[in-house]
């Protein structure tokens, strides 16, 4: 939601963020919520979101491979032919996701050996490839870019919520730094195993889901 | 009982009707009063015949059934603490150390579970559902003795709340209830459920001979954690170190280390002829399990080798660890049990199988009849589905020969 508000503030005057165009960060936050709503990207959210940080790297790294995946193919979506679009769009993804790759070997080592394999299965990301197909091949580059900037904040606060959650109970910490007081330890306070399991973190997912639902009316099914 | 019945009509019904004080919380007072007298719903069409038998009395009569477990638990877990202790007890105190750690656990077990009840049935303004009532009293009884309290109540606000709510509430579940708050501590805090030192905790030398190393691993199925332990060598023994005298009788009795309702055979035999005779429990599905246990314990029996543990008489499986409570009191759950005859045969013999299954081979987990009941909860709508097809098939078929005779 940030972030939103933010490039906001910065640029007012533009009617580069006309209502319609806003509405491309917004939609994504809630009401077609990567996750939540669309279910995209769930590997991933199970997998990396035992602890806050990775989860943050893993939104960072998600974010700028959509947002620059989106501008590059919106630029050349006039070029690229239709009937060989998504071996295209692959090149584009993969060459992007091996930059943040290297870059996180470069610069986060532990970080990025936690994070293994799902750096490079990025490319595989239903968001990523969804976006492409579904926008930025039929969109101006601003509008791509507006999108892709939606669509990753939505994967990230999803992502962040859950490995909040996981990561308080399961190991007592935040960010790496220890949160629950020594005290309720002694008292005979025990950190959640399960939380640091993949299944609760669908469990979690879940539950998000069905906050969102109760107080999202949009997102409810029409009753016949 | 009439003076009762007008007390609660005339002055209490006024203030959770519609426009009384408390009409918020009416489904709190109509649980109450349905739970005291009979509903005062009359039948507006269709069929007007109706039994006396309905949700709650149901669940009172497994309730009922559960009892002799209960209180053979009670009794078992200061037995047990005073066989590890060394020290000698007469019945009442046995049975009086049991029950003090027993009696919180079923206590916080319903109070919580209730009370996330009411709240959703307040919340979603439908009525009590009674659903609880045995879930309740079922999660204690899979409990080791000494499991902290406020593990209980997590356990059970997960299990109400992901294992039936969001479903839909009672009779919507998917998994069986009181299971998912087991699987639920399982995985959350696996060394208190592996039972290691709730025989003799308060007393030193009783906690070190447990520590030795005799009945760590699982809870409860103490004698399967001796029996996957690799130096295992086909003898069994009890918290205090010595071998059972039968180990079989011994075990079908129940004085042996455990969760608190599901060590005494017999016990749960009692409440589980009860359940068959008054027709609210499955005879299919108990008879099926055991018959699947005890099958798999044979082709175990036959492929042993040196294993020991594969090697045990297959009638042991039957009274050891959880597999005789989950038969009873789990696996006949009419909720997440499949609903057809041939299906119930099938759901029980896979229960049985899986659980051995898990029991010898998988040495992570020596007792398997939570995860096998859990899977088999899950195969029921399938195993359902694939019954119901082959019938309408098989129906078809004759109707087919039937009209080609008549041509």
């Amino acid at each position: 939601m940030s972030t939103a508000t933010e490039t906001v503030k910065k640029e007012p005057s533009e009617a580069l963020f006309s209502k319609k165009r806003l509405k491309l960060i917004t939609d994504p936050l809630n009401d077609s919520n990567p996750v939540t709503v669309q279910v995209l990207g769930i590997c991933s959210a199970l997998a990396i979101t035992v602890q806050l940080k990775p989860s943050v790297i893993m939104f960072v790294g998600v974010f700028f491979v959509v947002v620059m995946g989106n501008l590059v193919v919106s630029l050349l979506r006039n070029v690229i032919p239709n009937r060989v679009r998504i071996i295209a769009q692959l090149v584009i993804v993969a060459g992007l996701v091996s930059i943040v790759d290297m870059t996180l070997k470069a610069v986060q080592y532990d970080i990025s050996k936690q994070l293994s394999v799902f750096v490079g299965l990025i490319i595989t990301n239903c968001i990523v490839m969804g976006r492409l197909e579904a926008f930025a091949m039929g969109n101006k580059p601003w509008p791509s870019i507006l999108d892709g900037v939606g669509n990753a904040v939505g994967y990230g606060v999803i992502l962040v919520i859950v490995a909040f959650f996981r990561e308080l109970f399961g190991s007592g910490k935040l960010y790496g730094f220890q949160v629950i007081p020594q005290s309720f330890y002694e008292m005979g306070y025990v950190n959640n195993g399960f939380m640091m399991m993949p299944p609760m973190a669908l469990v979690i997912v879940g539950i998000i889901i069905w906050v969102q639902r109760a107080r999202n009316q949009k997102l409810i099914e029409a009753q016949e | 009982m009439k003076a009762l019945h007008k007390f609660l009509t005339d002055k209490i019904e006024p203030h959770f009707v519609k426009g009384g004080k408390l009409e918020k919380i009416w489904p709190v007072y109509d649980g109450f009063a349905t739970f005291l007298f009979v509903p005062g719903h009359a039948t507006h069409k269709g069929a007007h015949i109706r039994d006396a038998i309905d949700l709650k009395r149901t669940m009172i009569m497994v309730v009922l059934a559960m009892v002799p477990a209960l209180l053979f638990g009670m009794f078992n877990v200061g037995h047990q603490h005073y066989l590890a202790t060394g020290e000698s007890a007469e019945f009442m105190d046995k049975f009086l150390y049991g029950a003090i750690k027993v009696l919180p656990i079923v206590i916080v077990s319903y109070s919580v579970g209730l009370g996330v009840e009411f709240l959703f049935c307040i919340i979603k303004k439908h009525s009590i559902n009674e659903g609880f009532l045995v879930s309740g009293m079922l999660i204690p009884l899979i409990l080791p003795a000494d499991i902290p309290l406020w593990m209980v109540a997590v356990a059970t606000i997960f299990a109400v709340v992901i294992g039936k709510e969001v479903f839909g509430g009672t009779g919507m579940n998917i998994l069986n209830v009181a299971l998912v708050a087991r699987a639920f501590l399982f995985f959350a805090y696996p060394t208190y459920m592996s039972g290691d030192m709730w025989v003799g905790m308060d007393n030193r030398k009783g906690y070190e001979v447990v520590k030795e190393g005799l009945v760590d691993g699982y809870t409860g199925a103490t004698n399967l954690a001796q029996a996957a332990d690799a130096s295992f060598a086909g003898h069994f023994r009890n918290v205090s170190g010595v071998g059972y005298e039968n180990t079989f009788i011994d075990s079908f009795l129940g004085l042996i280390p455990g969760s608190i309702g599901e060590t005494s055979t017999l016990a749960i035999l009692l409440g589980g002829l009860f359940l068959v005779i008054i027709g609210v429990g499955s005879w299919r599905i108990m008879l099926s399990v055991f018959t699947g246990a005890y099958v798999m314990g044979l082709i175990f029996n036959l492929v042993a080798g040196d294993n020991a543990f594969m090697a045990m008489p297959a009638h042991y499986h039957l009274v050891f660890g959880g597999l005789a409570f989950g038969a009873v009191f789990m696996a006949t759950d009419p909720v997440s049990a499949a609903q057809t005859n041939l299906g119930k045969v099938i759901y029980g013999f896979g229960i049985g199988v899986l659980c051995i299954l898990i029991r010898v081979v998988n040495p992570a987990y020596p007792e398997g009849m939570m995860l096998a009941i859990l899977f088999f909860n899950v195969m029921a709508p399938l195993i359902d589905y694939y019954v119901v097809q082959g019938n309408i098939k098989s129906r078809v078929k004759r109707l087919k020969l039937a009209t080609n005779g008549n041509k």
